[in-house]
């Protein structure tokens, strides 16, 4: 009995790991995007941020973890109970189940499925769930304003995401996040540069889809307090704010994957270009070093000997990614090179995404809800749709190229069907004018 | 032995939440109770190496269209419709069609017990192996000779639907 419990338990050793170290590291780095938003906020606009709890602020997340676990729970009077108590888990859970098919590396991988990118879609659109019925749950005018804004904009642009999503699919040929990546590294091209018009369809459709800024009408302050999770407090508001981040991870990762090259180096197959593989080390190093000197110039003996520990991890890091590249080929170091390396490849493309987020909210106003509406339907649906008939049209052009050695190579299909597909956007940005009055009555 | 846990477990999921969607009377609990009974359906796909299956009834069943349920449930007034009888003047129609029912589940139980079914009702399970890569397999079935017809037939259909939903909610009423 208890050797089959070990045998069945065996092949699964590693992916439970695996889980738990996605299910202990992702609240923190949720938290410390939080503060790497407001410092790139502060940054924007010409300020500090946080300063106060450690060096620079880096123990921010950690201070604020601690006062959201403290602070009292309250249940509204006229809440329906089960269900305000079910809907942040519902949040939470979805987000996390995400993280399960993405590939942070060629190793680390909780399930390789072969319906993965169709996972995280199916996955995603559950994560609607804990906003709608958290909002109802509430029985307030602003949490249900909230809720019901949040899944009329989720089902609409999940519909844009989906389609810019096929338009990478059609490349790859396979549903498996691996088989994806693997797909970018055998055509010797990131699939941003196949479907440009794909990924930037994406990248609005997942800032819609997560509920940021310039889309973040479900949680508009001036209008609706904190849409769903204005009753909400303490932990529970703690886990709402968890599943967005760990949804922005989730949709970053889905990017990296789908368009920026998985956990390839840039130009992975170009021997003269191997020098790229100093640069995890080089980075760290740097970061390291700057640690250091930004050290004797802390106000507090405790925070010097913080920057100094920071400066210690960089190192430590440096080390980690250093060891495989002058480890001697063949050997076990070097073996571990494409994993180490990978997830840091991956982790640098996923914090790029995310920064563009971060960019795109300190720049941009706030739509009005119906602007998102025609913005959805109007523009980014035809034009993700023209997309992937282009994108199927240039495939076929050049598979019948293939077929009687005379026609289309895919560049020039390629060239032409997204100039058409670009004439078509530009024609509809200008025929549904956004900037068009509506009465006030009709505004939802 | 672990296939007829998951099974056992799916199934049974599926219909106690299908009896608690019915009985609730509070609709949001019943919209709950069938998302529960949806995802424990597409449990079921999952045990029966039908990835494909299942990620489609995730994707349109629990992600689309019970969202819209979710949605518009939201928006009725439920203090009124709690207070409102649950079981309507149609009861025996629907009295009589599960009676139909029933009586078709035990006409198949019957059937695959005597032996001598029809082969519709003997289909003997397929391997595993013969499912991978199964979103292919799906889609060449579905684009190739038997299905194609019906399959575009299906799609034209639903395409009409959705025009005339479109044109109804364009008219001013």
């Amino acid at each position: 009995m208890l050797q089959n419990l070990i045998d069945f338990f065996r092949p699964h050793v590693w992916p439970l790991l695996f889980a738990l170290v996605i299910v202990a590291v992702v609240p923190l780095l949720a938290g410390y995007i939080v503060l790497l938003e407001r410092k790139v906020m502060a940054d924007m606009q010409a300020r500090l941020g946080p300063m106060r709890v450690g060096p620079h602020g880096l123990l921010q997340p950690i201070a604020d973890a601690v006062k959201l676990l403290l602070k009292e729970d309250i249940i509204p009077e006229s809440a329906d109970k089960w269900i305000f108590w079910l809907a942040p888990l519902l949040s939470v859970t979805t987000a996390m189940l995400a993280m399960a098919v993405i590939p942070f590396g060629p190793f680390f991988q909780i399930a390789d499925l072969n319906i993965g990118i169709l996972f995280l879609l199916g996955v995603g659109s559950l994560g609607v769930y804990g906003i709608v019925l958290g909002g109802w749950a509430s029985n307030s005018h602003y949490s249900l304003m909230g809720a019901l804004r949040s899944s009329a904009q989720l089902v609409s642009y999940e519909t844009a995401a989906g389609m810019a999503v096929v338009s990478a699919l059609m490349f790859g040929g396979a549903l498996s996040t691996r088989a994806l990546v693997e797909a970018q590294s055998q055509s010797h091209m990131w699939f941003i540069f196949l479907a440009p018009v794909g990924f930037f369809l994406y990248l609005v459709a997942s800032i819609a889809e997560t509920n940021r800024a310039p889309f973040d009408l479900p949680e508009a302050e001036s209008e609706l307090v904190a849409g769903y999770m204005t009753e909400y407090s303490g932990f529970r508001w703690a886990l709402y704010f968890l599943a967005e981040y760990a949804n922005m991870i989730v949709v970053s990762s889905i990017a990296t994957v789908l368009f920026l090259g998985g956990w390839l180096r840039p130009f992975p197959n170009t021997r003269a270009l191997d020098f790229l593989d100093y640069v995890p080390m080089l980075l760290m190093l740097l970061v390291g070093v700057y640690s250091l000197y930004r050290a004797p110039k802390q106000p507090v003996a405790v925070q010097k000997m913080f920057m100094v520990g920071v400066a210690g991890l960089c190192f430590l890091l440096a080390i980690v990614l250093a060891l495989p590249v002058f480890a001697p080929a063949g050997s076990l170091l070097a073996s571990m090179k494409p994993g180490l390396h990978g997830a840091f490849w991956f982790l640098a493309k996923v914090a790029t995404y995310l920064y563009v987020f971060l960019w795109l909210r300190f720049t941009f106003p706030r739509y009005r809800f119906d602007q998102l509406m025609a913005l959805g339907w109007h523009f980014l649906i035809p034009v993700s749709i023209a997309n992937v008939l282009g994108v199927g049209i240039a495939l076929y052009l050049h598979r019948s190229a293939d077929d009687g050695g005379k026609g289309w190579p895919l560049a020039a299909a390629l060239v032409l069907t997204t100039a058409i597909t670009l004439l078509l956007a530009g024609w509809l940005a200008k025929k549904s004018d956004l900037r068009e009055r509506v009465p006030a009555g009709e505004r939802f | 032995m672990l296939d007829s846990i998951f099974f056992y477990f799916f199934a049974g999921l599926a219909v106690v939440s299908a009896i608690l969607m019915v009985t609730r009377r509070n609709a949001v609990h019943s919209a709950i109770f069938l998302v529960t009974a949806l995802l424990a359906t597409a449990g079921i796909f999952l045990q029966l190496h039908a990835e494909f299956l299942f990620i489609v009834q995730v994707i349109l069943y629990v992600g689309g269209i019970m969202v819209l349920f979710v949605f518009v449930i939201m928006l009725v007034n439920l203090d009124v419709a709690v207070r409102q009888m649950r079981f309507n003047r149609m009861w025996v129609v629907g009295l009589l069609l599960t009676l139909a029912l029933g009586a078709q589940v035990y006409m198949v139980y019957r059937y695959v017990r005597m032996g001598d079914a029809p082969s519709l009702f003997n289909m003997a399970p397929a391997p595993a192996a013969q499912l991978e890569p199964n979103t292919q397999l799906i889609g060449q079935a579905l684009f190739s000779d038997p299905y194609v017809l019906p399959f575009e037939l299906a799609s034209i259909l639903l395409l009409v639907s959705m025009i005339g939903a479109v044109v109804m909610a364009k008219r001013k009423v």
